[in-house]
């Protein structure tokens, strides 16, 4: 097998005396879309934030290509090649379509102050290389013929999807989506697989993600690991996690036959 | 290149509508049409207009609630100030190109101590957001003209007196040119994006790879020069630095010429700047003077002349009712945006 991509140790973290997360692991293979599931609450989004130094964990190690990410700041992060999308969509609402794409592409071009300032050649063939990726980028998204709108003005579906071309603007190596399929219906769920699938091949990625739609879950994602309360309560690929009885529990409660 | 079709690009229209403008004053000055008093309203409002837009830089582009600005005035005056009256013992009866070269130094030199000061405040903002960073830079601004009150070699309470009169139109409008120019092509660009970014969702841009600490404590630094710069050639117009030219009110004054016009509006500024300048200026005072003979019947009081922050306040509300985004909103003129590559 090859190193992992992703790799989190006994990773732990309190909010005061609450314990969102608890001895946290995972090994994360190059290539594979794996998942994580669990009810409201369950500290999901808080792993997320802590693999992008959003929070600082309490305790554990973070390493991405074999490197200690673990106090790093967000951006550092995100510039060794994590990237991720949000929960309830953070896009730069007032700036238009284009301009969200170009600020995720700010990472790979440097012109300094001066540059910018005097208007060198390096600079306009550097604006002009940034805006034309970011015209590929939307293009991809079917977005183009909306990048002069401003971000906020976009109906929803679009607006997730613009949201994870800012982040493939980044060119990262590994992609956290989290919730990526929130209220869209069954019809834009399926393209969202697509879409999904779609990128992975193109820009070669390992996608991680958290959704609470089983249907999509259960199709895309390869394995999945159930979060309650903090803690791991089960892994394994989709058709055992559907059966396995403390994941039932977990989302539907104690009783049932005894 | 055809010639017109150069001036179909949005850089040389800059260039040639602050020349226009340039010339038309110049020569209406010539023709003694605007001289004495209007003349040096003109002068103000430019000036106004780099305090307003290094301000906007920092609250309207980068979302850092910033009221101190005056502060950054201050410090570029004062140190402008001490170099060309006490250390150079400039005058005006020296031949110009004695003076003009040393005093361009002492601006450039003022903005560099303002940028300093600004980079110092910009670092408690990593930590503070909104009304506690208001409160921060308002005490900063403060403390500034406490310090200044008390150096005596400067004058203290008294002002630093006896400034050579140095800023003449030409110059002020070299400057303030200059400050649009450099501002618009910051804001138009990779880096201006960032610190867009920075004002719309902090977190969202920490995490597509901004450095969001870095480019606040930029915005601080860079708004502050501008501001030094914006000092300095006030008090070599007006030929005094005093305390109270910088304090609280007439940093609220800038501030309110940043919101009038828009935030993150260059364009917005220089309109603002202008209205607002020759409202308090000249307007206001003409209409209330007038209007002080005459007294309100029904109440029997007067109106008197310091009526002005009445007015202020009620353009204020006036703009929040009718127009909360300000005169411009987001958008700019289109010679106020670099060309697109």
């Amino acid at each position: 097998m090859d190193d992992p991509v992703l790799t989190v140790q006994s990773l732990t973290h309190f909010f005061g005396g609450l314990k969102a997360v608890s001895n946290f692991e995972l090994e994360l293979p190059p290539g594979v879309i794996w998942g994580i599931i669990g009810p409201n609450g369950a500290g999901k989004t808080t792993v997320f934030n802590l693999i992008t130094g959003v929070y600082r964990p309490s305790q554990g190690k973070i390493f991405f290509l074999k490197q200690d990410i673990t106090n790093l700041k967000p951006h550092n992060i995100i510039q060794k090649g994590i990237a991720r999308t949000f929960q309830n969509i953070r896009l730069f609402g007032n700036v238009s379509v284009l301009d969200n794409v170009r600020i995720g592409l700010h990472l790979n071009y440097n012109s300094s102050i001066w540059e910018t300032i005097l208007r060198t050649r390096k600079f306009s063939q550097e604006e002009k290389k940034i805006r034309e990726e970011a015209m590929e980028l939307l293009s991809h998204f079917n977005l183009c013929s909306r990048w002069e709108e401003k971000a906020r003005n976009l109906p929803y579906g679009e607006q997730r999807r613009l949201e994870i071309a800012r982040a493939l603007a980044t060119r990262p190596k590994l992609l956290l989506l989290d919730e990526p399929a929130a209220g869209m219906n069954p019809k834009e769920v399926d393209a969202l697989m697509e879409l999904i699938y779609q990128i992975r091949q193109e820009f070669n990625l390992t996608i991680l993600l958290i959704e609470h739609q089983m249907r999509f879950v259960m199709r895309i994602c390869e394995h999945i690991k159930v979060m309650d309360f903090g803690e791991t309560i089960a892994e394994g690929p989709p058709a055992e996690i559907q059966n396995n009885p403390k994941v039932i529990e977990a989302y539907l409660g104690k009783g049932g036959i005894h | 290149m055809k010639f017109w079709t150069f001036f179909k690009k949005s850089t040389p229209q800059f260039f040639l509508y602050s020349l226009a403008f340039y010339l038309i004053i110049l020569l209406l000055s010539q023709f003694n049409i605007i001289s004495g008093y209007p003349l040096l309203i003109i002068e103000i409002s430019l000036i106004y207009v780099i305090l307003a837009a290094s301000l906007n830089l920092i609250n309207g582009f980068t979302g850092q609630f910033s009221i101190g600005h005056m502060g950054f005035a201050a410090v570029g005056a004062y140190v402008s100030g001490t170099l060309t009256t006490l250390i150079w013992k400039l005058n005006v009866d020296q031949p110009i190109y004695q003076t003009v070269p040393l005093f361009v130094v002492a601006l450039l030199l003022g903005g560099i101590a303002a940028a300093l000061v600004g980079f110092l405040i910009g670092l408690p903002t990593l930590r503070l957001r909104g009304d506690y960073l208001a409160i921060v830079t308002l005490g900063f601004g403060e403390i500034i003209r406490t310090i200044i009150n008390n150096i005596d070699y400067v004058g203290g309470p008294r002002g630093l007196l006896g400034i050579p009169q140095l800023s003449n139109f030409t110059l002020i409008t070299i400057f303030t040119v200059l400050t649009l120019y450099v501002l618009r092509s910051l804001i138009f660009s990779s880096h201006g994006r960032a610190f867009i970014s920075v004002r719309e969702d902090e977190v969202a841009s920490e995490l597509v790879g901004v450095n969001t600490t870095r480019y606040k404590v930029m915005a601080f630094t860079i708004g502050a020069f501008f501001a030094g710069i914006a000092g300095g050639l006030l008090c070599h117009l007006i030929q005094i630095a005093h305390p109270t030219q910088f304090g609280f009110l007439p940093s609220f004054m800038v501030l309110v010429i940043v919101y009038l016009g828009g935030m993150g509006s260059l364009t917005g500024s220089v309109i603002a700047a202008f209205l607002l300048t020759i409202l308090e200026k000249y307007l206001l005072p003409m209409g209330l003077q007038a209007l002080s003979n005459w007294t309100l019947p029904a109440f029997g009081f007067q109106v008197g002349v310091e009526w002005r922050m009445v007015v202020y306040a009620l353009l204020l509300i006036v703009m929040m009712l009718f127009r909360p985004e300000g005169i411009m909103g987001m958008k700019e003129a289109k010679f106020m945006m670099p060309e697109e590559h």
